[in-house]
């Protein structure tokens, strides 16, 4: 193996530059090092204007989100000798807009959560003396999908995001199904106002690539779908009995 | 909130997902001897009396009726959504919605036309 | 009184690719899957013709025989084939485990949701096919 693989890494100057534009640097190319490492290695020794965001390197923050050869990925988690010999193509993530070289404004992605309440929603007065009790099998209906981190990989990987701007997305969409199937919480009303719209499910049209490049393994395309259930069958009730719940 | 923001999606979306099973289970056998093994001699056609006299059994007339109106819908959402990411026409929606869904209404009324009588 | 910056540098908005789905196999693969719509248009059309030629009588019925024995037809029809076969298998593989998920309402592993609609698929296109082929 040799002793150094070249990073081919998008640069972009808000001031300067009207396109990003890709420039190379040689790193050393070290078995236990991931794309972070090689990122940071540049940043101290080569080139310090690099600007990139990161924070826990263990996979959990969601912050390191970037493009890994057109890929998705958290450069936490990601071994930089699986792309020996290399190059290595590192960019920001895809259908955000770029702020500088590798990092991307998330304020869209911020709205879009907001807007799906994702918390839990009680439609009484009632003040909780003790914590609420859940069961094992409770808390197993929505736990996959609390996993999320928010590292947004699922709308780089979606071609729908890329497409339609308004689309809510998987990430906000899997959060909101998280609180539906939470027993604490009351909500599940307001939040199909929101997710029953076109840019909300209906916008999804099951390509499967946010399930496939989520790092924690929340399925946010199996929530969709099954949004898409709980969607029609209110739909159909409320077409049927139109006088409204009792 | 009024639920009347909510979308009238689920409609469609419920045809073309029971199309998409029926799609699924009873086309192929359709195109593999209708289309492929029968015209290529691989299977040996039953003939004309044997096949109207197929269709003249109400039972198959409304398995007809329900496979190809399913069908009809769960294509035509489909080819709508494709069209509009794929082959990047979004800008066209209401115009692809039309052709799309009318599309499968004419598809079916013709269905349901043939098959209400056969003789 | 608010200090404001004299230059206001815009975030690069990068436009998508009218040819997104060729940059990756997944996406090809997605746009595939979702072109079989086309042949199973394509086949309802050819169902309602055969239709319409068994009502109108043995002589039209031989003309449709004929035309599914024209070269190009048979060449679309083993596509169609083909794409719908890709349908089948891509959608027992996605949906089922939704409405399984939905009505367990706790993780499972897809097999189960998908074994059955296999097995039914099966069943379907014996019982079909020997409709067809006049052994009821």
């Amino acid at each position: 193996m040799a002793d150094t693989i070249i990073l081919e890494v998008e640069r972009f100057h808000p001031e300067r530059d009207t396109e990003p534009s890709y420039q190379s640097f040689e790193v050393p190319l070290r078995a236990d090092w991931m794309v972070l490492d090689a990122l940071n290695y540049i940043k101290d020794q080569l080139d310090g204007s690099l600007t990139f965001r990161w924070s826990c390197r263990m996979g959990i923050c969601g912050s390191c989100g970037m493009m890994i050869n057109g890929v998705p990925k958290l450069t936490c988690e990601t071994l930089l000798t699986n792309f020996a010999p290399g190059p290595v193509r590192v960019g920001p993530l895809d259908h955000f807009p770029v702020v500088k070289d590798l990092v991307v404004e998330m304020d869209d992605f911020m709205a879009k959560l907001q807007k799906v309440r994702p918390w839990i929603v009680r439609k009484d007065d009632f003040e909780p003396q003790r914590e609420f009790i859940q069961t094992p099998a409770q808390l197993e209906a929505f736990h996959q999908f609390s996993l999320c981190i928010n590292c947004t990989l699922c709308y780089a990987a979606c071609p729908v995001s890329g497409l339609d701007s308004n689309f809510i997305g998987p990430a906000a969409i899997a959060l909101a199904h998280r609180y539906n199937l939470d027993s604490r919480d009351q909500g599940q009303e307001d939040r199909l106002d929101i997710i029953s719209q076109h840019e909300g499910i209906w916008d999804c049209t099951v390509v499967g690539e946010c399930s496939v490049v989520c790092p924690k393994g929340v399925d946010p395309s199996l929530a969709i779908q099954q949004y898409k259930l709980t969607a029609t069958k209110e739909w159909f009730k409320s077409f049927l009995l139109p006088r409204g719940k009792n | 909130m009024s639920s009347a923001k909510r979308s009238n999606e689920p409609i469609v979306w419920f045809l073309f997902g029971v199309g998409g099973f029926f799609a699924a289970y009873f086309l192929p056998i359709h195109i593999a001897l209708y289309g492929l093994a029968f015209p290529l001699g691989l299977a040996a056609d039953p003939g004309y009396d044997k096949t109207y006299a197929l269709l003249q059994n109400p039972l198959t007339r409304i398995y007809l009726a329900v496979l190809l109106t399913f069908c009809f819908f769960h294509a035509a959402h489909r080819i709508r959504l494709t069209l509009s990411d794929i082959l990047n026409m979004r800008h066209l929606n209401t115009i692809l919605a039309f052709v799309c869904y009318g599309g499968a209404i004419a598809g079916t009324v013709c269905a349901l036309w043939m098959l209400a009588v056969v003789h | 009184m608010p200090q404001y910056m004299t230059f206001q540098p815009k975030p690069y908005r990068p436009r998508m690719s009218a040819y997104w789905y060729l940059d990756q196999w997944h996406y090809l693969r997605y746009a595939l899957r979702e072109s079989s719509s086309f042949f199973v248009a394509y086949f309802c059309v050819i169902t309602l013709i055969q239709i319409a030629a068994l009502k109108a009588g043995p002589t039209h019925y031989a003309h449709f025989q004929a035309l599914m024995r024209c070269p190009v037809v048979i060449v679309v029809n083993a596509f169609a084939l083909i794409f719908i076969l890709l349908h089948a298998v891509t959608w027992f593989l996605l949906v089922p485990r939704v409405a399984l998920r939905q009505m367990l309402n706790k993780p499972t592993p897809d097999l189960i949701a998908s074994a059955p609609n296999f097995m039914v698929w099966f069943g379907a296109t014996v019982i079909v096919a020997l409709f067809i082929l006049g052994v009821f």
